[in-house]
């Protein structure tokens, strides 16, 4: 058995790295109105779990976690786009980014 | 090739009538009608020769999934394309009395509905048997929705969501069925052969059976029908009880009875006890209804719930009176409504009571409406004689107590028939100044080929049986 | 069974005989408003035509040889058909002459009856109707061409009694006696299901060669002879399907006398005398059978005591001869009952035709306390009635007499059933003279107008009168008793018809010619008497019938003919329309579409409800989609 000896930080910190941004980021989602820093809160979740996706293919050895990585980046971006592309759309209309004001969909 | 011809005249002629003007749509309708009635008698002379070689169709609609619409003809297929295709000249000729708004979209839609019922009858497979099913239900329910009376809103959404729904549920067996069916083919002649496990069949049974109850309607599940053919126009009811109804007691033959067998064994009883139950339940009520057209409506119930028994008996003679009695009571219940309406339309009224005196005033229009009621009535030698004697018979030889119950039909029916007749057009006009024209030359046109037909097929009904033998004896064990 | 030989050049003249008055009635249907009186004379000269056939083949065929041959297949599945065929045997021969000939005559009759109505061609086109459906049911050579002359002839009677169908009362009666038909003909239907099913098939000849192979009182044989007679129970007007004749007298007189007297109502009698082996073998049906005579024949006959309207003292008349001819057929005495069949069709058609005259006469006046007097105004109606009343009575040598006698002495070994049936004859013999007396003797009692009015009737009503009283005087010599050591040709024709069950019956009560005589004295003393009684009321004492408000006690009940009308009005007409009334606002309106609407609204509350979710709070969507995710979280770790 080979023993892997590393001068990197151990699993568990990325962990927990990875569970506070993306902490940070579900409270960020709740809690704000303003859907463009909703929308960068959801990036944030998105980020955090790359990071644990990085940091398992790291240690496992394995590259399909870093492929999938990429995967989710361009889709990110793609999701940014619409979504900003939505934003702006919305901020001409209504004037204001702020979510309470998008209740036109009442049941 | 016949079969796609079935199907494309009334096609054609729907498109056509849909940029014809005023009366000539009606004129474009009735000639649609009769060049499809024309080829229809040719399709026969070709089926009686050559068998159903000239009609097989199959397409390959996709690979995966296994989709093919396989059209064909057999013997009760044809008995149900000539139904079809001889009450659409009578249901179109029906309506040359009277004024139609946007007369160019009613009569297309009924033409529509004419190449819909071809390809139920036609089809050969459950897919493109499924389409055209529910294909049939649009034109009818624009039909009922469009030109109904009065409530038609509520009514005809009762309707269409019921039959829908029983649909579904039908679409839902089918889908099982090819999941679970080994060649995974939704073939009838492969679904037949190929039985699915027993345990299947019990559920698959009800799924179908749903639909066709449904249709049919078998009590309790037949809430829709009254209203739905008080409210639709009187052709649009003609359309429904005449042919429509027969979509679904054709369906328990062509398809529950053979796909299911087990399923079908195993529920016969609850299924016969029902429909014997509908007969007589629908004729009791029918004896007190104040509406003319509804007291037809549980009439119909009553005779179809007759027919549905006879089927679900799974005896030749049940089989073969119920072919019988499916042309019988198309034909009759066509010829009962087009009387009501002549009676609405010239009277204003459509309660049983307060009319009255007719006979006097027209003698003839009481003369062919009372062959029409003898024939509903099941007097030997009309057409309704025939068919209800073997039903009854077939449910006598599956068990005699149910048929005691349901021969009380023979009593029931004649209660409520004759009260009627007797209401309406006998005794003394009861409305003041009452006018009353006796028959149209188009009335009675309609009347008297539906009066020749109650008599011709009461007399001489071999040639149905002639032409259904042979497929039953492959149906029947 | 006799021999079924084929005499082939038979068969077209057979075909004929229904033909001509089916081809009269459609004539009639389509032209009767150009043909008018002329018309009238096409339709009866058609049925002459019948009748002449009829005679041919009878005189061809005798009883010796028999015609049974099919047309075509009616019905057919699996390795069953039923055909329609005709079936010429001694039986159906006497049926033919009967209904032919008396056909014939009341059609004559007709001419002049209804000659001022204005349905007169619609009248015509309904009685060859009537003769053609007639002819199926007794030509037939199976249950089922039975059963299309026995619904056919339901037919015409209902359209005959509503013939005037603008007065509602008789729309009425014709509808109950359809639908009271109906209810026999359902016993009919299922009777014949059950030859089907365990005899295979429904013609004479099966059925019957069949049952001769059961053993006596075989279950099945009950069943089938009983469900029969529930058929006839209904068609010819036995307790408790009845109450439709007394009411069809609605119609024109000469189909009373037609339909309801002379032919269809004795369709009954003539189906049981056809399956006289399945009855020989089901001794407990036979019983059944002459009770159910007895009892009507006693029952009628006393509601008949206090009936004022002449027509209807014929009906209740008809039904207690009904009765006495059941009572026959139940005691065996299967030609005995036969034969009264055709003395009472002679007489009872010439009574009706007699009273048709009398009403005609009278202006259309139908009560006899309202008569009165007529003998010397209108003497050939009076004379014939008069011979037709001493037929019913039983007066030797009139034809009632001999037919009468025969049932009376098969009657004898049978004491109780003896007592009754004399005593029944006598009160027909009361209530007839009566009538006779009422209607033609003392003073007239109608209005002046009436009395200026009283004419004998054209010769195309009194030929068929006089016609018909010859054959109630001699149509008895046709059967005359042992004693008189004549042949009795009656008997001896129908023969080859019960030999089986002649042979299975065994025992014959044979009697002594002393017996025989003392039983006809008897017979003739009790009518009689009553005929002095009658006499003596309301000929010495000139008593008339109290009017409707006087009558009281017991008198009221029977004048209301014991209210068996009211009570099957509360039993079972009124329930049936509270029923229909109650399946449908209850159980169809309110439980069955309930459940379907309920359905609707289950769909219809979920969307209400739901909606709400959907508050518009994009951070509502947000928060609810966490907890969501949280919630699968937990799901996930929990399990």
């Amino acid at each position: 058995m080979n023993e892997v000896v590393s001068t990197a930080a151990p699993q568990s910190w990325y962990l927990v790295l990875s569970t506070l941004l993306f902490s940070i980021g579900v409270v960020g989602v709740l809690l704000r109105r303003n859907a463009i820093i909703i929308l960068m809160c959801i990036e944030i979740m998105l980020n955090s779990v790359n990071l644990l996706m990085v940091s398992f293919s790291a240690y496992a050895g394995n590259t399909d976690g870093q492929v999938f990585v990429f995967f989710t980046m361009v889709v990110a971006a793609a999701e940014v786009a619409v979504g900003l592309a939505l934003l702006v759309s919305i901020y001409r209309n209504l004037g204001s980014t702020d979510i309470d004001v998008l209740s036109k969909l009442k049941g | 090739m016949l079969n796609i011809l079935l199907l494309i005249i009334p096609l054609a002629f729907a498109l056509l009538i849909w940029f014809t003007k005023g009366s000539t749509s009606r004129m474009a309708a009735l000639a649609g009608t009769l060049v499809q009635l024309l080829f229809t008698i040719y399709a026969y002379n070709q089926f009686m020769a050559l068998g159903a070689a000239p009609f097989e169709i199959n397409y390959q609609i996709a690979v995966k999934p296994n989709l093919v619409a396989h059209l064909s003809m057999d013997g009760i297929s044809m008995l149900m394309v000539i139904l079809t295709n001889l009450l659409l000249p009578l249901i179109v000729l029906a309506g040359f009395n009277r004024y139609t708004e946007r007369a160019n979209i009613f009569y297309s839609l009924m033409l529509l509905m004419q190449m819909a019922l071809n390809g139920v009858f036609i089809s050969f497979d459950a897919f493109a048997y499924y389409i055209f099913w529910e294909l049939a239900l649009i034109p009818i329910y624009f039909i009922a929705f469009n030109w109904g009376g009065e409530g038609r809103t509520q009514v005809t959404l009762k309707f269409f969501i019921y039959t829908l729904a029983g649909s579904l549920l039908m679409l839902f067996g089918f889908i099982y069925l090819y999941t679970v069916s080994p060649l995974h083919s939704l073939d009838w002649e492969t679904l037949r052969s190929n039985p699915i496990c027993k345990c299947d069949q019990s559920w698959i049974f009800w799924m179908l059976f749903a639909a066709f109850a449904i249709k049919i309607p078998i009590v309790p599940f037949h809430t829709w029908q009254p209203d739905t053919y008080k409210t639709a126009p009187t052709q649009g009811t003609m359309l429904l009880s005449g042919i429509m109804l027969k979509m679904g007691t054709y369906s328990l033959i062509r398809w529950l009875m053979p796909i299911v067998p087990d399923g079908f064994k195993e529920w016969q009883y609850v299924a016969i006890t029902l429909s014997v139950i509908g007969v007589v339940y629908a004729s009791i009520i029918a004896i007190m209804q104040r509406d003319i057209k509804k007291l037809l409506a549980y009439s119909s119930i009553a005779h179809v719930g007759l027919i549905s028994a006879g089927i679900f008996t799974m005896s030749r003679v049940g089989l073969q009176g119920s072919l019988a009695q499916m042309l019988a009571h198309g034909i009759n219940v066509i010829g009962l409504f087009f009387c009501a309406d002549i009676i609405m339309n010239r009277t204003g009224s459509n309660q049983v009571e307060g009319i009255g005196g007719i006979r006097t005033l027209a003698p003839r229009f009481a003369a062919w409406f009372l062959i029409v009621v003898l024939g509903s009535v099941a007097l030997p030698l009309t057409n309704g004689f025939v068919g209800e004697f073997m039903l009854l018979y077939s449910v006598y030889a599956y068990n005699t107590w149910l048929s005691v119950f349901a021969a009380l039909t023979i009593i029931l029916g004649a209660v409520y028939m004759l009260r009627m007749y007797q209401k309406v057009m006998l005794g003394e006009p009861l409305m003041e100044k009452m006018q009353f024209e006796d028959l149209k030359w188009n009335e009675q046109l309609v009347l008297g080929i539906i009066g020749v037909l109650i008599f011709a097929l009461g007399i001489y009904p071999e040639p149905i049986f002639e032409l259904t033998e042979p497929v039953l004896k492959t149906l029947t064990p | 069974m006799e021999q079924f030989i084929k005499p082939i050049h038979l068969i077209s003249p057979t075909l004929l005989i229904p033909l001509f008055p089916l081809l009269g009635f459609l004539l009639l249907s389509f032209f009767g408003k150009n043909l008018k009186q002329a018309g009238a004379w096409i339709s009866s000269l058609l049925v002459l035509v019948s009748f002449v056939i009829s005679i041919y083949l009878f005189k061809e065929l005798g009883n010796k040889q028999s015609l049974d041959f099919d047309v075509f297949t009616w019905m057919r599945w699996e390795n069953v058909s039923l055909n329609f065929g005709f079936l010429i045997d001694p039986l159906s021969l006497i049926m033919l002459l009967v209904v032919t000939g008396i056909g014939f005559l009341i059609h004559l009759y007709s001419i002049g009856y209804m000659s001022h109505d204005e349905g007169l061609t619609r009248f015509f086109a309904y009685l060859n109707l009537f003769i053609f459906f007639m002819l199926l049911l007794v030509m037939g050579n199976s249950y089922l061409v039975m059963f299309i002359g026995w619904e056919g002839v339901g037919l015409c009677s209902y359209l005959l009694i509503g013939f005037w169908f603008k007065k509602d009362a008789y729309n009425d009666a014709a509808k109950k006696a359809f639908v009271m038909n109906r209810i026999g003909d359902l016993g009919f239907l299922l009777g014949m299901f059950f030859m089907l099913f365990y005899m295979g098939g429904l013609d004479y000849a099966t059925v019957l060669s069949s049952a001769e192979g059961m053993e006596k009182g075989a279950p099945l044989l009950v069943a089938i002879t009983l469900l029969l007679f529930v058929g006839a129970m209904g068609k010819s007007a036995q307790i408790p399907l009845y109450t439709w004749l007394p009411d069809a007298m609605a119609g024109p007189t000469p189909v009373s006398a037609l339909i309801h007297a002379a032919t269809m109502v004795t369709a009954g009698i003539y189906m049981i005398v056809r399956s006289n082996i399945l009855y020989t073998l089901a001794p407990f049906t036979l019983e059944i059978v002459m009770w159910v005579g007895v009892a009507t024949s006693l029952f009628a006959a006393i509601i008949g005591i206090k009936q004022n309207d002449i027509k209807k003292v014929l009906a209740y008349s008809t039904v207690s001869q009904l009765g006495l001819m059941f009572a026959a057929l139940g005691l065996g005495a299967y030609t005995s009952g036969m034969f009264h069949v055709v003395t009472h069709a002679f007489f009872k058609a010439l009574l009706f035709l007699g009273a048709g005259s009398v009403i005609h006469a009278m202006g259309g006046e139908q009560d006899i306390r309202r008569m009165g007097g007529l003998w010397k105004y209108i003497r050939i109606t009076a004379i014939t009635f008069l011979i037709a009343t001493l037929a019913i009575s039983g007066i030797f040598p009139f034809a009632g007499f001999f037919s009468k006698d025969e049932i009376l002495a098969a009657a004898f070994h049978h004491k109780l059933v003896w007592v009754l049936l004399s005593v029944s004859s006598m009160i027909t013999a009361f209530y007839m003279f009566r009538l006779f007396f009422l209607t033609f003797f003392t003073n007239f009692r109608g209005t002046e107008e009436e009395k200026h009015h009283l004419h004998e009737s054209p010769w195309t009503m009194t030929v068929p009168l006089s016609l018909l009283a010859i054959c109630s005087v001699v149509a008895g010599f046709l059967g005359m008793p042992a004693v008189f050591h004549m042949p009795h040709w009656f008997n001896t024709f129908l023969g080859p018809v019960v030999e089986t069950s002649k042979g299975l019956m065994g025992e014959v009560h044979h009697m002594e010619h002393s017996t025989e005589w003392l039983l006809m004295g008897v017979a003739t003393a009790l009518a009689v008497a009553s005929i002095i009684i009658a006499f003596v009321i309301y000929l010495s004492k000139k008593q008339v019938p109290e009017s409707d408000e006087e009558t009281t006690g017991f008198a009221k009940v029977v004048y209301n003919k014991f209210y068996i009308d009211e009570i099957y009005d509360k039993v079972f007409v009124k329930p049936i329309g509270v029923l229909s009334d109650l399946l449908h606002v209850v159980v169809d309106k309110l439980i069955v579409d309930l459940l379907v609407n309920a359905s609707a609204w289950f769909v219809g509350f979920t969307g209400r409800t739901m909606r709400l979710v959907q508050t518009g709070n994009t951070g509502f969507y947000i928060f609810a989609m966490v907890i969501g995710m949280m919630v699968l979280l937990l799901i996930q770790l929990v399990l």
